[in-house]
C-alpha cells in the first residue's frame, strides 16, 4: 500500500451512504465519511477502548453489574464511532446524543449511592444545555448549504464547501458557528459549562479514562475540527484579533489549571487537567491551528488515559479504593513501582517534557498562535504550561512520595471486592492493569513523533489534514529553536516551583492559613469559582423555585381563591338573604350553590390525579380543539 | 363498482359495530373476538383496495399472532376469584365527548377536502412492487424495524420473566 | 369507490379507539383500543396508496405499522403482566403513582 505523499493531489474522502428516509423530495441519508480525521479518531477510539476494556476486566471484577457495565462501555464506543464516521450532521447528532446517554449510564454506574446518580444527572443535563446549541446549529447547517447551492443538505462535505464558497452571508455563518460552539462548550467541558466534568469522576475509573481520552469530551473538539470551515469563516479565525472560540479555549486553559491545584482527589486533579487540555485544543482551533489542535487531541488521548488508568490502579491496589491523595495515598512509589513509572511518563508527556508526546503537540499550538495574529494566546498557553507542570508534580508528590497515609480500608470503597484484598496493604496491581498502562506509556512517548517539526517529520499533517473543503490559508509554523526553548524553560520553572514547595519546602508553606489574600484565593478556587452555586442555586433554583411557587400560588390563591370566593360570596349572600328575606325559601338554593362549589373544587382537584387516562383525555380534547381552531382559521 | 360498494358497506358496518363492541362490551373475551372481526374486516378492505399482500400480512400477524397474545394476556391477568367489576372508569362521558369532538372534526375536514375524489383501481398491487420498494428505497427502515422487533422480543422477556 | 368512504371508516375506528383508551379500566382493553387506532391508520395509508395509483409507499408504510404494532403489543402485554404481578390488578385506576 502506498501512503499519499506530500504532493499528492487532493484526496477525496471515501463516502458511502444510503437513503434513510425520503420526505418531500428531500433525502435523509446515513453513511460514512472516511478521511484522515475520521481515521485518526477511529484509531484513538478503538485503541483506548480496547485497553480500557482489558483493564476493566480486572478493575471491575466482581462488580454488581459487570454485564451492564460492559454493555454500556461497548455502546459508548460504538456511539463514538458512529459520530466519528458520520457523513452528515444529523447522523452526527444521533451519535452525539448516544454518547451523552452512555456517559450518563456509566457515570451513574453505582447509582445506589445518591451522589453518583446526581453526578450522572448533572453530566447529562449540563451537556444537554450545550446540545441545544448543537440542534440549532445542525438545523442551521442545512440552511447554510441551501444559501450556497439552492438545495439544502446536512452532508458534512456540502456544509464545509458551502461555508467556504463565499456565497453564504456572514451573519448566518456566525450564528451557526456560535450555536455549534455552544455544543462544544457543553460536551468538551469548556468554561462556563465545565462543571459536570469533575463530578463525572463518580463513575468507575476506566470509564473516566474513556470519557476523558477517547469518547465523550473529545466529541466536542472533533465537531470543531470536522466542521472547521464553518468556524473558520463564521468566527473569522483567519482574520486575527480575538474570537469567541479562542477566548473560551484560553479562559478554560487557565481556570481549569488553577482549579487543579486545590483538589485532594487525584481523579479530580486529572479531570481539571483534562478541562485545561481541552481548552488548549479549542483554543488551538480558535487560533487557526487545526493540525496542532487535532494532534493534541491525539496525543492527549494516550497520556490522559494513561494517567486515569494509573490513578485507578493506585486506588485499586494502593489506597483501598479511595481517591483522596491527602488521606489515603502517599509513599506509594516503593509499593507500586510500575504504576509509579507509567504515571510519571504520563505526567511528563502531559506537562510537555521535551521529546515526549505533549511537548510536540502543545508546542505546535503555541507556535501557531505565535505565528498568526494571536500572540496573546501564546502567552495564555505558556501560563497554562507552568501551571500544568506544577499541579502534576504536586499530584505525584502527594500520591507517590512522603509517608503512606492510607491506614484503614476506606469504608466508602465503591467496589464490592474492597473487602477481598483491601486489608493487606498497598501492593502492585495485577498484570491486566499494568499491561494497558505500559502500552499507553509507550504511546505517550512515541505518539509525538508523528508530527515533530524539529526533526522534519510532518506525517500527522500529511495523513490527517483534509485536502478538500478546507480553509487553504492555515498556517503551519516552521520549527523555531527559540519557541521550543521557551516552552521547555517554562515547563522546568513549573517543575521547579512545585519541587521547591514540596521537597525541600523552601517556599513558604501553608500560605493560605497565614495570608488573607491567599486564603481568599484558595476559598474561591475550592468553591470552583462559585459556578456550581450559580447554576444550582441561582439558575436552577431561580427557575424551579419561583415557577413552582408561582404555580403553587396560582393553585392556592387563584383557583382555590375563586372557588372559595364563590363559596364565601355565596354564603355571604346567603346570610344576607337569610337575614333580609325569607329563611326557608331561599335556603335550599344557597346550600345548593355552596355544595356545587365544593364539587367544582373536587372536580378541579382531579386534574392532578396521576391517572394516565385522564391525561389522555385532556390530550385528545386539546388536539381536537387545536384542529378545530386550525380548520376554522383555514 | 356496485358490487364493490356493497361489499364495502357490509364490511364497514361489521367493523363499526365490532369497534363499538370492543370499547363497550362488558366481557373481555368478547372484546378480543370483536377485535378479530375488525382486523378481518380491515383485511377485506385492503383486498377491495387491491392491496392483497398487506391484507394477508394483516391476517397472519393480527389474527394469527396478536389476538393470541391478547388472549394470553387476558388469561394471565384476570383474577378468576374476584367477580368482574365494571370495565369502564368514570370518564365515560368526557371520553365520549372527546371522541365525538374528534370524530366530528375529522369527518368535516375529510368531507371538505376529498368530497368527490374517486379511487380508480386499475389492477391489484403486485407483491413484487412492494418488495422492490421495501428493499430498495426503504431498506434501512426495514433493518431498523427488524432490530426493533428483536429489542421488543428481548424487552418483553426481560420485563415478564420472574426473577 | 370514493376515497372518502375509506377515510371516514378510518376516522370512525380511530375515534372509537380514542374512546376506549380513555374509558377502559382494564389495561388489556386499553391495548386493544390502541390496536383499533392503528388499524384505522392502516386503512388510511392503504386507501391513499390505492388513490395514488401505482404508488406502493402507502402499503409499505402500512406494513411497517403492522410490524411496530406487533412489537408494541408484545412489550405492552409484558408491562401489563409486570403491573399485574406487582399490584395484583390490571386495573389502570390502581396505577396512579404519577400523582404529584
Amino acid at each position: 500500500m502506498r501512503l499519499p505523499t506530500r504532493r499528492s493531489p487532493a484526496v477525496q474522502p471515501v463516502l458511502h451512504g444510503a437513503t434513510w428516509w425520503t420526505n418531500g423530495g428531500f433525502d435523509l441519508r446515513v453513511g460514512v465519511q472516511i478521511d484522515g480525521l475520521a481515521v485518526m479518531m477511529m484509531f484513538v477510539v478503538t485503541t483506548i477502548s480496547l485497553l480500557v476494556h482489558v483493564y476493566s476486566t480486572e478493575y471491575m471484577r466482581d462488580d454488581r453489574r459487570y454485564t451492564h457495565y460492559f454493555a454500556a462501555l461497548n455502546l459508548f464506543t460504538a456511539s463514538m464511532l458512529l459520530l466519528v464516521v458520520a457523513d452528515n450532521t444529523l447522523q452526527l447528532l444521533v451519535g452525539w446524543e448516544l454518547v451523552g446517554l452512555c456517559s450518563f449510564l456509566l457515570i451513574g454506574h453505582w447509582w445506589e449511592e445518591k451522589p453518583n446518580g446526581d453526578a450522572a444527572l448533572k453530566a447529562f443535563f449540563t451537556t444537554r444545555t450545550g446540545d441545544i446549541g448543537l440542534l440549532t446549529g445542525v438545523i442551521m447547517t442545512f440552511f447554510v448549504v441551501e444559501r450556497a447551492t439552492g438545495q439544502g443538505s446536512f452532508d458534512i462535505m456540502a456544509v464545509n464547501e458551502a461555508a467556504l464558497s463565499g456565497k453564504v452571508g456572514h451573519t448566518l455563518l456566525m450564528m451557526t458557528a456560535l450555536a455549534l460552539l455552544l455544543a462544544i462548550i457543553g460536551k468538551s467541558g469548556q468554561f462556563p459549562l465545565h462543571t459536570w466534568l469533575p463530578d463525572a469522576m463518580a463513575g468507575p475509573t476506566p470509564v473516566s479514562a474513556l470519557i476523558h481520552a477517547a469518547t465523550m469530551v473529545v466529541a466536542g473538539v472533533y465537531l470543531g475540527a470536522r466542521l472547521y470551515p464553518v468556524f473558520y469563516e463564521g468566527l473569522n479565525i483567519g482574520g486575527g484579533g480575538i474570537n469567541a472560540m479562542a477566548a473560551i479555549g484560553g479562559t478554560t486553559v487557565i481556570i481549569g489549571a488553577a482549579l487543579a491545584f486545590v483538589q485532594d482527589d487525584i481523579k479530580k486533579v486529572l479531570a481539571y487537567s483534562t478541562i485545561s487540555q481541552l481548552g488548549y485544543m479549542v483554543m488551538g482551533l480558535g487560533v487557526g491551528a487545526w493540525t496542532a489542535a487535532t494532534f493534541h487531541l491525539f496525543t492527549h488521548a494516550f497520556f490522559k488515559a494513561n494517567l486515569f488508568l494509573g490513578s485507578g490502579s493506585v486506588a485499586h491496589s494502593g489506597s483501598h479504593h479511595s481517591f483522596d491523595m491527602k488521606k489515603s495515598m502517599g509513599g506509594l512509589k516503593k509499593y507500586m513501582p510500575q504504576t509509579y513509572w507509567t504515571f510519571v511518563i504520563g505526567t511528563l508527556a502531559l506537562t510537555g517534557f521535551p521529546m515526549l508526546a505533549g511537548f510536540f503537540s502543545k508546542d505546535e499550538i503555541l507556535a501557531t498562535a505565535g505565528e498568526s495574529d494571536y500572540q496573546f494566546f501564546k502567552y495564555v498557553g505558556l501560563a497554562g504550561a507552568v501551571m500544568t507542570a506544577a499541579y502534576m508534580v504536586r499530584c505525584i508528590y502527594l500520591t507517590f512520595f512522603g509517608e503512606y497515609r492510607g491506614g484503614q480500608p476506606d469504608v466508602h470503597g465503591d467496589d464490592a471486592h474492597a473487602v477481598e484484598h483491601g486489608h493487606d496493604g498497598p501492593h502492585e496491581s495485577p498484570r491486566l492493569i499494568t499491561g494497558p498502562l505500559w502500552v499507553l506509556s509507550g504511546f505517550s512517548i512515541l505518539a509525538g513523533y508523528l508530527n515533530a517539526p524539529a526533526f522534519g517529520i510532518e506525517k500527522f499533517k500529511e495523513w490527517f489534514e483534509p485536502r478538500v473543503a478546507f480553509p487553504e490559508t492555515l498556517i503551519h509554523p516552521e520549527f523555531k529553536m527559540a519557541d521550543a526553548a521557551t516552552a521547555v524553560v517554562v515547563v522546568l520553572i513549573g517543575y521547579a516551583l512545585a519541587y521547591a514547595y514540596y521537597w525541600p519546602k523552601v517556599l513558604p508553606q501553608n500560605l493560605s492559613e497565614r495570608n488573607g489574600l491567599a486564603r481568599a484565593g484558595k476559598t474561591f478556587l475550592v468553591n470552583k469559582y462559585y459556578l456550581d452555586h450559580l447554576y444550582t442555586n441561582v439558575v436552577v433554583g431561580g427557575i424551579k423555585g419561583p415557577v413552582a411557587r408561582a404555580a403553587y400560588w396560582v393553585n392556592q390563591n387563584v383557583i382555590d381563591g375563586v372557588l372559595n370566593g364563590v363559596g364565601r360570596g355565596a354564603r355571604v349572600a346567603g346570610k344576607f338573604t337569610y337575614a333580609v328575606i325569607d329563611q326557608k325559601g331561599v335556603d335550599g338554593a344557597i346550600n345548593g350553590i355552596a355544595v356545587g362549589t365544593g364539587e367544582i373544587g373536587d372536580a378541579t382537584r382531579k386534574l392532578q390525579t396521576g391517572r394516565l387516562q385522564f391525561y389522555a383525555l385532556m390530550l385528545f380534547i386539546c388536539v381536537g380543539l387545536f384542529g378545530l381552531a386550525l380548520w376554522l382559521g383555514h | 363498482m356496485v358490487a364493490q360498494n356493497v361489499v364495502f358497506g357490509v364490511l364497514a358496518a361489521a367493523m363499526a359495530v365490532s369497534a363499538i363492541g370492543i370499547v363497550r362490551t362488558k366481557n373481555i373475551m368478547h372484546a378480543a373476538l370483536f377485535l378479530v372481526v375488525v382486523q378481518a374486516g380491515g383485511a377485506g378492505q385492503f383486498i377491495l383496495l387491491g392491496a392483497e399482500f398487506v391484507a394477508w400480512v394483516q391476517v397472519l400477524v393480527y389474527i394469527g399472532a396478536v389476538i393470541v397474545l391478547f388472549l394470553f394476556g387476558i388469561m394471565l391477568t384476570r383474577d378468576p376469584m374476584t367477580a368482574e367489576e365494571s370495565l369502564d372508569n368514570d370518564l365515560k362521558w368526557p371520553g365520549a365527548a372527546a371522541a365525538l369532538l374528534l370524530a366530528g372534526l375529522l369527518a368535516t375536514v375529510l368531507i371538505d377536502a376529498f368530497e368527490k375524489e374517486e379511487i380508480e383501481l386499475v389492477a391489484p398491487t403486485y407483491t413484487r412492487a412492494i418488495t422492490n420498494s421495501i428493499f430498495r428505497s426503504y431498506i434501512i427502515p426495514f433493518e431498523i424495524v427488524g432490530l426493533l422487533l428483536l429489542a421488543a422480543l428481548i424487552g418483553a422477556v426481560v420485563l415478564a420473566r420472574r426473577d | 369507490m370514493l376515497l372518502n368512504q375509506f377515510l371516514l371508516l378510518g376516522a370512525f375506528l380511530f375515534c372509537a379507539g380514542v374512546y376506549g383508551v380513555i374509558t377502559r379500566r382494564n389495561a388489556v382493553l386499553v391495548l386493544m383500543s390502541v390496536e383499533l387506532m392503528l388499524a384505522a391508520v392502516n386503512i388510511n395509508l392503504v386507501a391513499f396508496s390505492a388513490y395514488r395509483a401505482g404508488d406502493v409507499v402507502g402499503q409499505v408504510f402500512a406494513l411497517f405499522v403492522l410490524t411496530i404494532a406487533a412489537a408494541e403489543v408484545g412489550v405492552g402485554l409484558a408491562i401489563v403482566l409486570l403491573i399485574y404481578r406487582n399490584i395484583r390488578s390490571s386495573d389502570l385506576d390502581d396505577v396512579d403513582v404519577l400523582k404529584g
